[in-house]
């Protein structure tokens, strides 16, 4: 059907795979795409670039049948076609890996994998071979240690998301959609991801790619179209004869300083603000011991599922601790998260769309739910005072768009990441816990953000911030605490440590 | 722009209650003429709504924060019982009429909290923990009162509940006030906001620091509570206890609260909406009691109607939605 091409970017006469001409969408009160051109050809990674809300994601979800296009034309093998709703697309040989995951997660691996197009003899499912199959997949993402049989509840985001993408290969698709994949993966499961993505690139699939990450893109994609405000601005252009600058000038209309704040040091009698000791949850972690001072920004890196996100979650007492102590400001925490909150500690969860947000309620809501009950006098709500807050906030990290009665679900993934960090903005937190603050976040939003972190710690916050890129941890953290295995293999200054060297740590310490 | 496509879907939705209200109002002039157009018939109405109503407000909360309360009728039976017991009633006549209030208020909010507690603290699905109290309460009301009902004989508790402020009985005044306190709990105070954040996204509202166990035992308290305040207005009504007191109010509570708009999974409530659905039910019943139509056909036009109005209410729903991020 398609002839595999290993170097199809170097034929320009060869006929595009998939074409999307003058697509416009509108929402009540929102025009997301306003004439969008794509061109795919088979064989080759084609990169979605834009900032949060430009309309990437509207985009793909037109083509995954998930949306309906208000004007423009799709064609494939230029042949004009109508994707009306997801099985159409999948019949197509379109198939999608969402921004937000979208896993069932009472059904067990093998179930979410085959959701929809269940192997099945009569009505009833031939589950060996579903599990057969799946443990396949998962064998050829790197995952073996992932049973089929496993409920995806269970699993932590990133797993979440590798099940997403055994789905979408599960499919046999002629063209995978994956937008952010690699958002909430660590440096060697975005391995294991180019590595596929190669493997279906050399059998002639097409992948249209969506991601944050430049230097992903330099290294996998082979050519790049940049949306802005929902247009075209930039048209299949090939990564190699592009420079980064000009990509951040497409895409943001202006030249962003893609740097780190300053790290001004932490004075040496800066008092503990949060003091963990001996901390242990169950056989996930144990024995973390912790301390942050006012102003110093302490990173976690480690690999997925390595605990990171489960010590957060613990110090914020949402999991109950089977051992150990915390302390804010030499005062120890009763368990539970309003002990938390009115100690003065915030959370932003990896999750945001499960663990964050109230997606139905509008964004000022969303960025006071844990402060509205103060901002209230004699439990009367001022709602004029929380969308003073909010509105600030919104100006402050520049949230698109600046509304603040719009629901949340209305949000680009970006900007909802934006309304979660608001959130503990308006608390003025003396603790900061940040679960992949920057996922799915623009790189011009991304310097704002990590500017906002070092202002945080500046006005003497103590701040936790896990993520599961390791530059941004070593270039935003004035220590760093390598964890492996639910272990802390090495605590140092982040100046004094290479991403080389916490790689190795983190392989040194799964091994022993 | 997009600030008025929000507003627009409550607006509409109120508006189609409203517009479902008049037509029944329009049918019942047609068909009963003089006997449904007069006040005293209005009265009828309103005393027939008023203490379902009262129950309505508090399954709206519970509903809202995305729970469900099926234990409401019998608790209800059980406060009227319990208030209307011989030791209540020479209490009463001893200390003051009030003394039966506080009984029944007692009784419900007694129901309520021990189905907080199970729900919030002893993690038993909402269903199940209110579908044991149903049947519980509703045991404990007819060893109370024997199969007998038990006639209110204080002349005091009737002097303060047969009159007749501005020519409307006490109990539906009761309601008014009940409405009124719902919509301003609801809308206006935090515990409103957290029932609403509770029902939209139990996980993100905890991690926000909202102690949603501790509100999850007030809802059902309140539930409860509101179970109690109608055991009193049914005594009122009845002059009263019986064990078959609110048998299968539940469900009329609940039909009413989603007529009303109040979503069934959480995180959207509206006491308006609930209003107007005990009142299109109330009216209904009217209807088709003057008309002298049989009780089944009233169940099935029942029915009908519910299922009309979720449907419609999906149909709201996926229009605001368009379709999901
Ligand atoms: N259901 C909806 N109703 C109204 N507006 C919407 C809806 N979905 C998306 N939008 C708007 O459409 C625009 C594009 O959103 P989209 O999610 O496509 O952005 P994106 O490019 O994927 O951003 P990100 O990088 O943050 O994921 C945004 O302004 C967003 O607010
Ligand atoms: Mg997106």
């Amino acid at each position: 059907m398609v002839d595999a091409d290993p170097q199809p970017t170097e034929q320009p006469a060869q006929q595009p795979l998939l074409r999307m001409r003058g697509i416009v969408k509108e929402f009540p009160g929102a025009r997301a795409l306003d004439g969008v051109d794509l061109e795919v050809r088979p064989g080759e990674v084609h990169c979605l670039l834009g900032q949060n809300g430009a309309g990437k994601s509207t985009l793909i979800k037109t083509l995954a049948g998930a949306h309906q296009p208000t004007a423009g034309e799709i064609l494939i093998d230029e042949e004009p076609v109508v994707i009306a709703n997801p099985v159409a697309a999948l019949r197509l040989g379109i198939a999608t890996i969402y921004q937000e995951l979208d896993v069932v997660d009472g059904l067990t691996v093998a179930e979410n994998i085959y959701l929809g197009h269940e192997l099945a003899t009569g009505g009833v499912t031939r589950r060996s071979e579903a599990a057969r199959n799946t443990r396949k997949i998962l064998d050829r993402l790197g995952h073996k240690e992932i049973s089929p049989h496993r409920e995806v509840g269970s699993l932590p985001a990133a797993g979440k998301q590798i099940v997403q993408l055994a789905r979408a290969l599960s499919r046999d698709a002629r063209v995978v959609i994956m937008d952010e994949p690699s958002a909430v993966l660590d440096s060697e499961e975005v391995g294991n991801l180019h590595r596929i993505v190669r493997e279906l690139t050399a059998d002639g699939v097409a992948v249209v790619y969506i991601s944050h990450r430049l230097e992903e893109i330099r290294q996998l994609g082979d050519r790049i179209t940049v949306l802005k405000d929902g247009r075209t601005v930039a048209e299949s252009l090939t990564v190699a004869d592009t420079p980064t600058k000009e990509l951040i000038q497409l895409m943001t209309g202006r030249s962003v300083e893609y740097a780190f704040p300053d790290r001004p040091g932490v004075a040496e009698d800066a008092a503990p603000v949060l003091q963990v000791e001996g901390l242990g949850l169950g056989d996930v972690f144990a024995d973390v011991s912790l301390t942050v001072r006012a102003g110093e920004i302490v990173g976690l890196a480690g690999l997925v599922g390595s605990g990171r996100s489960e010590i957060l979650e613990t110090i914020y007492g949402a999991r109950k601790a089977t051992s150990g102590t915390v302390r804010v400001g030499g005062k120890r925490l009763r368990s539970g998260v309003d002990a938390a909150v009115s100690a003065g500690i915030g959370l932003c969860p990896e999750e945001r769309k499960s663990q964050g947000l109230i997606l139905d309620e509008p964004v000022y809501r969303n960025i006071t739910l844990s402060t509205f009950s103060r901002m209230a006098r004699a439990g009367l709500l001022d709602e004029r005072a929380e969308r003073a807050a909010a509105r600030e906030q919104v100006e402050a990290l520049d949230l698109r768009p600046a509304g603040v009665e719009r629901s949340a679900r209305t949000l680009s993934g970006g900007n909802q990441q934006k309304a979660l960090l608001a959130r503990w903005l308006v608390h003025g937190c003396r603790v900061l816990l940040l679960d992949e603050p920057t996922r799915g976040v623009d790189v011009g939003a991304r310097a704002e953000i990590y500017n906002l972190i070092r202002r945080l710690a500046d006005d003497g916050a103590a701040v936790v911030v896990v993520s599961s890129e390791i530059p941004e941890v070593l270039g935003l953290a004035d220590r760093v605490l390598v964890i492996s295995d639910g272990k802390a293999v090495h605590e140092g200054p982040a100046r004094e440590i290479d991403e080389h060297a916490v790689l190795d740590l983190v392989m040194e310490g799964s091994v022993a | 722009m997009s600030q008025r496509s929000a507003l627009m879907g409550p607006a509409l939705r109120m508006g189609g209650l409203v517009l479902a209200l008049v037509l029944l109002v329009v049918v019942g002039v047609a068909t009963g003429g003089e006997r449904f157009w007069s006040f005293g018939n209005f009265t009828t109405i309103l005393s027939l709504a008023a203490v379902i109503g009262v129950v309505s407000i508090g399954m709206t909360f519970v509903i809202t924060s995305g729970g469900i309360d099926l234990s409401v009728g019998s608790v209800l039976g059980l406060a009227s019982i319990w208030a209307s017991t011989l030791a209540t009633q020479y209490a009463a006549e001893d200390y003051g009429w009030w003394v039966i209030v506080v009984t029944a208020m007692a009784v419900g909010l007694g129901a309520g909290l021990v189905n907080g507690a199970l729900i919030a603290y002893g993690k038993v699905p909402a269903f199940i923990a209110t579908l044991a109290m149903l049947a519980a309460a509703r045991g404990l009301a007819e060893i109370i009162a024997g199969r007998r009902t038990q006639v209110v004989q204080v002349d005091a508790f009737f002097d303060v509940f047969q009159a007749k402020p501005l020519g409307l009985p006490v109990i539906v005044w009761i309601f008014v006030v009940v409405a009124a306190a719902g919509w301003f709990l609801l809308n206006r105070t935090t515990f409103g906001r957290r029932t609403v954040a509770v029902g939209g996204n139990p996980e993100a509202s905890r991690l926000a620091g909202i102690k949603i166990k501790r509100h999850t035992l007030y809802l059902y308290a309140l539930s409860g509570l509101a179970a109690g305040i109608g055991g009193v207005m049914i005594l009122a009504r009845t002059t009263a206890g019986s064990s078959t007191n609110g048998l299968f109010y539940e469900l009329d509570a609940i039909a009413a609260v989603v007529v009303g708009g109040t979503l069934l999974v959480g995180g959207r409530g509206t006491i308006t909406g609930t209003v107007l659905g005990v009142l299109i039910f109330a009216t209904l019943t009217n209807v088709f009691v003057i008309n002298n139509i049989d009780s089944s056909v009233q169940a099935i036009a029942k029915g009908a109607i519910i299922v009309f109005a979720v449907l419609l209410q999906q149909w709201f729903a996926s229009r605001e939605r368009v379709s999901a991020t």
